[in-house]
């Protein structure tokens, strides 16, 4: 059972590399270093905020970009090349199927960001020359926009499992949009009573908390990141995202793939 | 044990948007399929074929009624691993290699590391693949991209093997490929399933077929039992280029080569016909039985003049 | 597909379905009471409203309304763990007002919170004309705005200005009638505790916001208490003419038959002495605002809570 799943994800990544979705590394490749060399010439004090700042930003957005593309054609794409019939007929669960997708577009992204922070530390050194011992906070930062990811792909997995692509596209942006304004919606929901109270509790508890995972500014100022915000984010991403992809098995394995 | 039993298998979908409108895919099917047999699933395109294989392979669930293959249900991972399945115009993984196609098809059916290379470069070869087992899927003609997926349905040596339309797209060399690698499948002992719309080649390959016809089964037998079962016809040619009132009354079409004229009647009005000729004083150059083929069962079960897009042939 | 089976992996997923959804709610709760304030960096990431008006793409009315939202959170949320100095205060309300001018309720609070002093509010009372003379620029016929902006001049004991701001507002559409009865009173007695009544009164009447209303009740609690703190010591200083030394307890008194019984402050509890008479009350902490009856060398340890149990 293990290896179909592993075997799947293997294929997902490699059918993800070879689309050139590595490609997007380049134009990183190319907007981190002009920024690096704009901000190195203009010294205007907090080159470390703005290369930071930005490139963190970049880092999360490309990411996102890419975990929405591909994610969301993720099985729409093996129904209409017809693989999924080839896949299915053989001794592999639907199930399986969908946690080996998974694990292979999350795979790639954890690659895809590996590269990146390769690219934002560069930048940062060529800046700053030095690096400061609060820059670890900056691997925290990364940890928590890959986590990003993965709600992300689960999230893009679930609605191409019923839904056309574009469709699945819009719905993950929607929420992603959203899910960065959770803690607004948490607060509105405080504030309001009656049906408005319990549509927004209901709405800012199913909606993906993106606005914790986001301490970009925190560590472009340098503050720590608490531990134990790491480990809650990192129960939450993991249950989150077990949830929705149990969504997707539950709607998944009733499906007539016509 | 029988390789494949269907019992009163149906399929209802409901369209629309309120999902009011149903439509019937499948009437209640029964049908047995035994072990070793080549059998034909044939039916004009929309009849149910691909429902009833979809059905088979577990990606699409009936309303009612059950099958099993190899005594196996339908979700049964055993019985999935004897099995190989070729859907209709497959395009595969664009930027995988016909190689490495096979390896993760191998992995995925279970196929023995050690020996996934070696049944990999088999099957290549079995196909004639070899030359082209480096070149990404996507630079495949569609010819190479049916005999890759004929490839991934017989890598892990199948009992049974489940092919739609196998001959789409093919060029008639093609053709008689796969015609040659279905009859090898029989040598080695297995069941082959396919449905196609194309009848001579049923009618060439097939032990048994059963024709299906808007998600209803028409006919179920050996092919020389259901052409038997047609009123036979006669060809006549004859000199001239006009065509005698009797025969232009027997609706019957004539067709004109150079200075002969031509037409094919059923076998009772072949007299009546020669008595036109003779009475007109036209020259009869031949009279020859013409073989019942499938197509005349096809027809005559169908009901009427095939539709252009139904039927045909010779392919 | 076998029945059995299917109902298998149904039962299982939506097991799981709910189990994982219902961890997250408990974790997304986890995380609220440990980090109350895990967003607020996020809250000034872009502190620019010019900027953030061109980032909103149009949508300013929505990004307003978030960002007040977060306003009242903010500030709620300093306020219920004993106050402080509110630093984000005025660059919120700015943003929030900047980006929708007609945000009326966040003029108001920034009037009051703005102008109290810490632990209560921000202690900025420039800011809070800033802010409230930007608001009457943008909607001029609102008379609840001059009448924000005449508190301020109060509280600043400008009386001239804060009467020429009754004036401004009495003489708007649907102008509340005391407004011209206000601009009276405090161009003759600005300074008078019957004004300050008036004042704290028409506020605590007028507004919408819980939190203002609490605030403007414990003005009016405190003015009370400076009233009878007054009173009560006048009492003592004639016991004392009459004994020749001060009372140690209001108890003394009771049986002199001065006063008829231990008097008791707003919240009901009893005033206390001390030596050289002076009045006091009890739980100073509990009174914000007080000018009189504090006790000897009182220092607000934490934000006296603006609407205590009692």
């Amino acid at each position: 059972m293990n290896s179909r799943i592993l075997h799947i994800a293997t294929n997902t990544f490699r059918e993800a590399v070879r689309d050139r979705v590595l490609y997007n590394l380049i134009g990183f490749a190319l907007l981190m270093s002009a920024a690096a060399v704009l901000v190195g010439q203009i010294s205007i004090q907090i080159e470390r905020l703005v290369v930071i700042n930005l490139g963190l930003t970049a880092v999360s957005l490309f990411g996102i970009v890419i975990a929405i593309f591909i994610g969301i054609g993720l099985v729409s794409k093996e129904i209409d090349k017809r693989t999924l019939y080839t896949v299915l007929s053989r001794p592999v669960r639907r199930w399986e199927f969908i946690a080996g997708k998974f694990f292979g577009l999350s795979g790639t992204l954890v690659v895809n960001t590996f590269f990146m922070a390769i690219g934002v530390f560069a930048a940062l050194a060529y800046v700053s020359h030095h690096f400061e011992s609060s820059d670890v906070g900056i691997l925290v930062a990364l940890y928590f926009i890959v986590l990003q990811f993965v709600i992300i792909t689960a999230l893009a997995l679930f609605f191409s499992s019923f839904s056309t692509p574009i469709f699945s596209a819009i719905f993950a942006f929607w929420l992603f949009v959203i899910g960065s304004f959770a803690q607004d919606l948490r607060n509105f929901a405080h504030m309001t009573h009656g049906l408005a109270h319990w549509l927004a509790t209901g709405a800012a508890y199913l909606v993906p908390n993106f606005s914790a995972l986001n301490v970009i500014s925190q560590v472009a100022h340098g503050e720590p990141v608490p531990h134990r915000l790491i480990l809650l984010n990192t129960a939450y991403v993991l249950v989150y995202s077990l949830a929705v992809l149990s969504g997707a098995v539950l709607i998944f394995e009733r499906r007539n793939l016509k | 044990m029988r390789a494949i039993e269907i019992l009163g298998l149906e399929k209802i979908y409901n369209a629309g948007f309120w999902r009011r409108r149903s439509k019937r895919a499948l009437r209640p099917l029964t049908l047995a399929v035994e072990e070793g047999e080549i059998f034909g699933f044939l039916g004009p395109n929309g009849a149910g074929k691909t429902t009833t294989l979809k059905i088979l392979m577990g990606l699409v669930f009936p309303t009612s009624g059950s099958a099993r293959i190899l005594g196996m249900e339908l979700d049964d991972p055993r019985m999935k691993g004897q099995i190989g399945f070729l859907p209709e115009q497959p395009y595969f993984y664009d930027h995988l290699t016909a190689r490495e196609l096979l390896r993760y098809y191998g992995q995925l059916s279970g196929v023995d590391a050690t020996q996934l290379s070696h049944k990999v470069d088999a099957v290549l070869e079995q196909v004639r693949l070899s030359e082209s087992a480096n070149v990404q899927l996507r630079k495949f003609s569609k010819g190479m991209l049916q005999r890759a997926g004929i490839a991934q349905a017989i890598l892990h040596d199948p009992k049974v093997v489940f092919l739609d339309e196998p001959m789409s797209g093919l060029d008639p060399m093609g053709r008689r490929e796969v015609r040659n690698l279905i009859e090898d499948l029989k040598a080695k002992g297995k069941t082959v399933f396919f449905s196609t719309h194309i009848l001579s080649d049923a009618e060439a390959l097939c032990d048994r077929v059963a024709i299906i016809n808007q998600g209803e089964l028409r006919g179920v037998g050996a092919v020389a039992e259901l052409t038997a079962s047609v009123h036979g016809k006669v060809e006549i040619v004859w000199h001239g280029m006009s065509t005698p009132a009797g025969i232009r009354s027997m609706g019957a079409e004539c067709h004109a080569a150079g200075d002969t004229m031509r037409v094919i009647l059923p076998e009772e009005n072949q007299d009546a016909a020669l008595e036109a000729l003779r009475r007109e004083h036209l020259r009869v150059i031949s009279v020859v039985p013409v073989r019942t083929s499938l197509e005349d069962y096809f027809v005559a079960q169908l009901g009427g003049p095939a539709k252009s897009e139904a039927v045909s042939a010779r392919g | 597909m076998t029945v059995a089976r299917s109902r298998q992996i149904t039962a299982v997923a939506s097991v799981i379905l709910l189990c994982s959804m219902a961890s997250a709610a408990f974790l997304l709760r986890s995380m609220d009471e440990t980090f109350p304030s895990a967003t607020l960096q996020q809250m000034l990431y872009i502190s620019s409203p010019k900027l953030l008006k061109r980032l909103s793409l149009g949508y300013d009315g929505l990004v307003a309304d978030i960002y007040w939202t977060r306003t009242v959170q903010y500030f709620g949320g300093i306020h219920s763990r004993g106050g402080g100095t509110y630093k984000l205060l005025w660059p919120l309300l700015n943003i929030a007002t900047q980006l929708d001018p007609h945000l009326i309720p966040a003029y108001e609070f920034g009037e009051t919170f703005l102008l109290a002093k810490p632990p209560q509010g921000a202690g900025d009372p420039y800011r809070a004309i800033e802010l409230v003379q930007y608001g009457t620029q943008n909607n001029p016929n609102n008379w609840h705005l001059y009448y924000d902006l005449a508190f301020i001049y109060y509280d600043q004991k400008d009386y001239l200005h804060a009467s020429e701001a009754f004036l401004r507002a009495s003489q708007l559409p649907n102008a509340h009638p005391f407004l011209k009865i206000m601009a009276a009173q405090m161009a003759q007695h600005g300074g008078d505790l019957r004004t300050a009544r008036m004042m704290w009164s028409a506020m605590y009447e007028t507004t919408h916001d819980k939190l203002i209303q609490a605030n403007a009740a414990a003005h009016l609690r405190a003015i009370q208490v400076n009233e009878e703190v007054t009173a009560l010591e006048h009492l003592v200083q004639a016991y004392r003419d009459r004994t020749g030394h001060f009372p140690e307890t209001f108890s003394e008194m009771v049986s002199s038959g001065m006063i008829r019984g231990i008097p008791l402050d707003p919240l009901h509890h009893s005033y206390r002495l001390e030596s050289g008479g002076r009045v006091v009350v009890s739980n100073p902490d509990d009174l914000p605002f007080l000018d009189k009856g504090l006790p000897r060398g009182y220092v607000p340890s934490a934000a006296p809570k603006l609407s205590p149990e009692s």
